[in-house]
């Protein structure tokens, strides 16, 4: 479980975070959505270690993450499929795959062969080097990599991003489908709010880096005000 | 066959690739470190010769030549990683300007402490190989079988160089953090350690060209690396900095230049080669060696 206190971000003058507390649990995703700027990324960054907080607390189970390096934070069993994915160019899909599950007990061919069964697209495209990847197979990469090591938190940055409608509803299905089967505790960031909270348990609205809304996605999703201000779902 | 191999051009190809692997070991040695921390290790020839005259010190005690070459192999890493972890990691986020700054005084330090310690006469240490030129039909062959060791060594250094990079999970890691260092981090890899390995990988290398010079008819003295590092960075620019293969190439390019400047010009006049290879290379290419691949992010 991630448990984030009254967290507090700021990039110089800008407050990029502001009080934002929120948890994930087990078995659940939690949509976080916004408009650009909202401070989304910049949450996950936080958790992920990769910017340091004003103020506030982040646990991971009783752990506190607050002030733990980046890499031991995924040691820990967290994963972070970044805002672009992240996929590195230079090396083969397999290099990639592979770095992956370095840092963890996993054994590496047999997590090899799980997510090619899982991808196959991957797995034809395995010599690849990731500069010649269509955005979809990206983003199957990134989310595969991100899987190879058997996390038990998922921290996804706008996965849909730049996909075909037909792409981002099956992924969306895909880790509706993991975060079931896993027990997988998911942060799902999302600017497409419709396809996020279809499969949404909880949602986290964010608005200028405060949270303006909290509460099942059911919930959230039926708010006019929300839909029509801060998630763009009203014409 | 055997006139060809006696021939004076064949006699300028053995002797510039001789100087050339040395050349290119320095070059690779930079890639190495530019690569992973984006420094130009300016120390990096005095860091080398530092590491082979403690390696020499244990000679008179009797240790054989290739505990010699261990020796200075080990220490030049140990340097190399304590040189990163101390003087560098402080200064990482920086303007560039900082560690040039900072390795510039290091190797004048480096080659103030080895000359104050060991004076400034050349050292030798008598590989076990002869440096007498083969002959054919009465005639030299400009190869002898420490020559042939020289570039034997070097090449074998290179390739394993290249395989621990390209097949091993350390060297799988120490590209990723090169490439992508925040991605690196998210995927577990400890990159810090990985820059500090770099840095020791690139002083071993490094330590060996001091050993292959220190091995030669002439010694080691403390500046001796002065010019090889300069030839070695000028191979590195010529290569493109990014590029390991590069690197080696251009070493090879500058020695062979030399030595056919030095044959058919003057030999005061063979450290040239090295700059007419630059200058060539900056007409190719004149948007600049240090000009980044397309597409890279940092
Ligand atoms: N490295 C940075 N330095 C300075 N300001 C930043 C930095 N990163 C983000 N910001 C600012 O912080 C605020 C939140 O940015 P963030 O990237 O977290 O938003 P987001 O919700 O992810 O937006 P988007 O949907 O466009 O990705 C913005 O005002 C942004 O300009
Ligand atoms: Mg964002």
């Amino acid at each position: 479980m991630i448990r984030v206190d009254d967290l507090s971000v700021s990039y110089g003058a800008v407050k990029a975070l502001r009080n934002v507390s929120l948890e994930a649990s087990p078995g659940l995703i939690t949509a976080v959505l916004g408009a650009n700027g909202a401070g989304k990324t910049t949450l996950l960054r936080t958790i992920s270690g990769l910017v340091n907080p004003v103020g506030g607390d982040i646990h991971l189970g009783d752990t506190s993450l607050l002030r733990m390096p980046t890499e031991e934070i995924c040691r820990l069993g967290l994963a972070h499929v970044p805002e672009g994915r992240g996929v590195i160019e230079e090396l083969t899909v397999e290099d990639n795959l592979r770095l992956g599950a370095l840092a963890s007990k996993v054994d590496i061919a047999e997590g090899l062969e799980a997510q090619y069964a899982q991808f196959p697209a991957l797995g034809d495209r395995r010599k690849k080097y990731c500069a010649t990847l269509s955005g979809g197979e990206r983003q199957m990469l990134a989310m595969a990599r991100a899987l190879i090591a058997q996390p038990r938190v998922l921290l996804l940055d706008e996965p849909s991003l730049g996909l075909a409608p037909q792409v981002t509803s099956d992924l969306m299905k895909l880790i509706l489908r993991l975060c079931e089967s896993k027990n997988l505790t998911v942060i799902l960031v999302e600017q497409n709010a419709k396809g996020a909270l279809r499969i949404a348990h909880n949602a986290v609205v964010l608005h200028l880096g405060a949270v303006v809304a909290s509460g099942d996605a059911q919930t959230v999703a039926a708010d006019e005000d929300l839909r029509r201000y801060y998630l763009g779902l009203v014409e | 066959m055997s006139s060809f191999l006696t021939s004076s051009f064949m006699h300028n190809i053995f002797g510039g690739l001789a100087q050339g692997v040395i050349f290119s070991l320095v070059a690779l040695s930079l890639v190495i470190i530019w690569q992973s921390t984006h420094v130009l290790n300016f120390a990096q020839g005095a860091m080398a010769m530092f590491a082979t005259y403690v390696g020499l010190t244990e000679i008179g005690r009797g240790v054989g030549y290739w505990w010699c070459v261990l020796l200075s192999v080990v220490v030049g890493m140990a340097l190399g990683g304590a040189t990163e972890r101390v003087l560098i990691r402080p200064l990482y986020g920086k303007p560039e300007i900082n560690p040039i700054v900072v390795m510039v005084g290091f190797l004048a330090v480096l080659e103030a402490v080895a000359t104050s310690i060991w004076t400034s006469t050349a050292r030798t240490i008598a590989a076990p190989f002869s440096q007498i030129y083969f002959q054919s039909h009465g005639k030299l062959v400009l190869l002898s079988p420490f020559i042939i060791f020289q570039i034997v060594l070097a090449i074998g250094i290179m390739l394993l160089v290249a395989a621990l990079f390209r097949f091993t999970k350390l060297g799988l890691q120490l590209r990723a953090s090169a490439l992508a260092p925040e991605v690196a981090r998210l995927l577990g890899v400890r990159v810090n350690r990985m820059l500090t390995i770099g840095w020791m990988l690139s002083a071993g290398v490094g330590a060996i060209a001091a050993v292959i010079l220190a091995s030669g008819s002439f010694g080691l003295f403390p500046t001796d690396m002065d010019g090889v590092f300069v030839a070695g960075f000028i191979a590195a620019a010529v290569g493109g900095l990014e590029s390991p293969i590069g690197a080696i190439a251009g070493g090879l390019l500058i020695g062979l230049a030399e030595q056919f400047i030095l044959a058919y010009w003057s030999p005061n006049v063979a450290p040239l080669g090295g700059i007419i290879i630059l200058v060539v290379a900056l007409m190719i290419r004149p948007q600049g060696i240090f000009t980044k691949s397309v597409g890279r992010r940092v």
